[in-house]
């Protein structure tokens, strides 16, 4: 029952995990950024929330309504400024320029907010009640970040597929040129993207800040991580892959957390390592077009 | 690029192509007096300073190492700390089972390297981001590997046995000399790799992967060597960080951090340039220092000046020079001297152009420099 129970937290976790991912798999897919301060961002937008809660008392839950849009306006702007300027110089530039954000970032955070770590309403019911289906008990928030994460890849992929912009996006995902001589501002669809991806970013860092808690390292140690190796996992430019990615990582910590209470991270790596081996492509490959 | 196409109406013998040798006589000279003070600063300086330079020489190791894999191979690596981390706990291994520290170092060198070796096939099909990132989660598996062992310290690590006999200033001044052998071996090393036959490989791959690749060059055998030996240089600088500490501890050594700070160290002194991370490791130096009362500061300034030398001088501050003097201190390309009737014999400049994807700034010396336009296109003979 214990593995039973390990697999089924793992899988839960796994949502989280994808909610992390998303976002980076969607700026890889349509502007082949590798964003290095991805998980910084994240951090950052749980880091509003809290203040925005302290400030104006709005319920923990209801948060999102805020940082959401303002984490995509940051997403905008940082994608027309600084990535997309250090796109233009191409693919050294954009990793050596997001690393540098991410370490400006990290120590920012550091500096301002000190490396005290802080939970979003660590108090409420949702984020320490739990249920209980036969011996196995499962947490309110955990299956809540879970049905969130699958609710973001639902409404990911009906915008892309469905919506104008969703098309638009793709489009330039497969040949900015053409799009351009179309008559559509790539620059303005990658600020677009960005600013979806950066959404999600702060849906993440808000509920990673419910989870667990937030520093100023965790966007680096574990954000950033989790979701490369969710992306990885699951294979490239597949958003179901990335929910596939982020239950494979997740069960396999949760498995490794069973056979040793040390070895949660290690076998989480691990998996992603021998997926990188044995199938570079991930596990969930988007079929070419001839 | 210009040089090829404007020679054209000149009959082809008039060009020989050469390497500067008179250039590289001074320089080595002038590298061998540094290195000779360098060696007495111990008789010369309190043991605070030498302390300060040896964590300038471990800075300026792990530099050199990024720019050989960043500026040259193209392998933006964010995973060195398993390196840096892994020469540490070979010290402390072989120092716990009674080896001198100081004799454990070409240990944990060898080490570091055959654990690069082992790594590169884990990595080496991924390119760009995927490999960036594919190195740092590796970090943090070595990290969390070498974790689980409590008789090494566990995850709290341990201090480093075998040296507490030693009087401290005569320690300070071994570990001083050993800090400047590993420095000066490094940039030896990367010195003769790039002026190798390998150094053409690699110039060619940072320039243009694709056409070197199409020009039959050994892309995957090139990168491989250079990830061995940044693997084991890395190492080299974690076995002197871990004698200069007198302490390895998992969670310092295989921070991220240290390759942050040998990225932007390169960076700032201009990658793909050997003179670069020198120029890079001095600021960053100087940084460090100015700004040690104010906590992580230096890095935030650190991190910004990389964002806009990335950005605005590709070529890093070195560069900056180099484009506006042409000066090479240590020139591994090779020049067109032009041999014309009158036996004219001017030197025309650095075929070796630093990165040609960098947009305007990088074009200064193919373009206007003295090689460039005027003296080919016109078709006179310089006297």
């Amino acid at each position: 029952m214990a593995w039973v129970n390990a697999i089924i937290q793992g899988v839960l976790t796994g949502g989280l995990y994808a909610l992390f991912a998303c976002g980076l798999s969607l700026m890889f897919g349509v502007m082949k950024v590798v964003n290095l301060a991805h998980g910084d961002l994240a951090v950052i937008g749980g880091y509003v929330a809290i203040g925005i809660i302290t400030v104006t008392h709005v319920p923990v839950l209801w948060s999102f309504v805020i940082v959401v849009p303002v984490m995509a306006v940051v997403g905008y702007l940082l994608q027309r400024t600084l990535i997309q300027s250090a796109l233009d110089r191409g693919a050294l530039t954009t990793l050596i320029v997001t690393l540098g954000l991410s370490v400006v970032i990290e120590n920012g955070l550091l500096e301002f907010f000190t490396a005290n770590s802080r939970g979003i309403g660590a108090s409420m019911t949702l984020v320490t009640g739990s249920f209980s289906i036969g011996s196995i008990q499962i947490a309110y928030l955990l299956a809540l970040i879970f049905a969130v994460a699958v609710a973001v890849l639902l409404g990911l992929q009906w915008f892309l597929s469905r919506s104008s912009y969703g098309r638009l996006i793709r489009a330039t995902a497969d040949d900015q040129e053409a799009v351009q001589l179309a008559g559509a501002d790539y620059r303005h669809v990658f600020g677009i993207a960005a600013a979806l991806a950066l959404g999600t970013v702060a849906l993440a860092g808000i509920a990673f800040g419910m989870y667990s808690d937030l520093d100023p390292t965790t966007g680096t140690d574990t954000i950033l991580l989790f979701a490369f190796a969710a992306v990885v996992i699951g294979g490239l430019g597949s958003l179901w892959g990335t929910l596939l990615g982020g239950i494979v990582l997740g069960v396999a910590q949760q498995i490794g957390a069973q056979i040793n209470i040390s070895d949660e991270l290690l076998a989480g790596y691990l998996v992603f390592l021998l997926v990188l081996v044995l199938r570079p492509q991930g596990l969930v490959t988007r079929r070419t077009q001839s | 690029m210009s040089v090829v196409t404007e020679s054209g109406p000149r009959p082809a013998e008039s060009f020989r192509v050469g390497r500067s040798q008179r250039n590289v006589a001074w320089t080595g000279i002038g590298a061998l007096i540094v290195i000779v003070v360098l060696a007495f600063f111990p008789y010369l300086v309190y043991s605070g300073t030498t302390a300060i330079m040896v964590q300038g020489f471990i800075v300026l190791t792990l530099a050199s190492m990024w720019n050989l894999l960043a500026g040259y191979a193209g392998l933006v690596s964010v995973g060195q700390q398993a390196f840096v981390g892994l020469g540490a706990y070979f010290v402390l291994i072989l120092a716990l089972h009674g080896t001198s520290p100081f004799a454990a170092l070409p240990v944990a060198v060898i080490g570091s390297g055959v654990a690069a070796l082992a790594m590169w096939w884990l990595v080496s099909r991924l390119r760009s981001g995927y490999f960036s990132i594919a190195t740092w989660v590796l970090a943090a598996t070595v990290m969390l590997f070498i974790e689980r062992f409590n008789s090494i310290g566990g995850g709290s690590g341990l201090p480093l046995p075998g040296l507490a006999g030693m009087d401290p200033t005569l320690l300070t001044a071994y570990t001083y000399w050993i800090g400047l052998a590993v420095t000066v071996a490094a940039m030896v090393t990367v010195y003769f790799l790039l002026r190798g036959r390998l150094g053409l490989v690699l110039t060619a791959i940072r320039d243009d992967e694709v056409a070197a690749r199409s020009s039959g060059a050994r892309v995957g055998r090139a990168r491989l060597l250079v990830f061995v030996v940044a693997g084991a240089f890395c190492g080299a600088a974690g076995a002197v960080l871990a004698i200069s500490q007198l302490q390895v501890q998992p969670s310092a050594d295989f921070t991220v951090q240290w390759t942050a700070e040998m990225a932007f160290a390169a960076i700032i002194g201009g990658l793909g340039t050997i003179e670069g991370p020198i120029i890079g490791t001095v600021v960053y130096m100087v940084l460090q220092q100015t700004l040690q009362n104010f906590n992580a500061w230096y890095l935030i300034i650190l991190g910004l000046v990389a964002i806009v030398v990335a950005l605005f001088a590709r070529r890093g501050l070195w560069g900056l020079v180099d484009s506006r003097l042409h000066v090479r201190l240590f020139p591994v390309g090779y020049w067109l001297r032009s041999v014309g009737a009158d036996n004219g014999r001017a030197d025309s400049g650095p075929v070796d152009s630093g990165p040609v994807d960098s947009g305007p700034v990088d074009s200064g010396p193919v373009d206007s420099g003295p090689v460039g336009g005027g003296t080919v296109g016109s078709g006179a003979n310089p006297v």
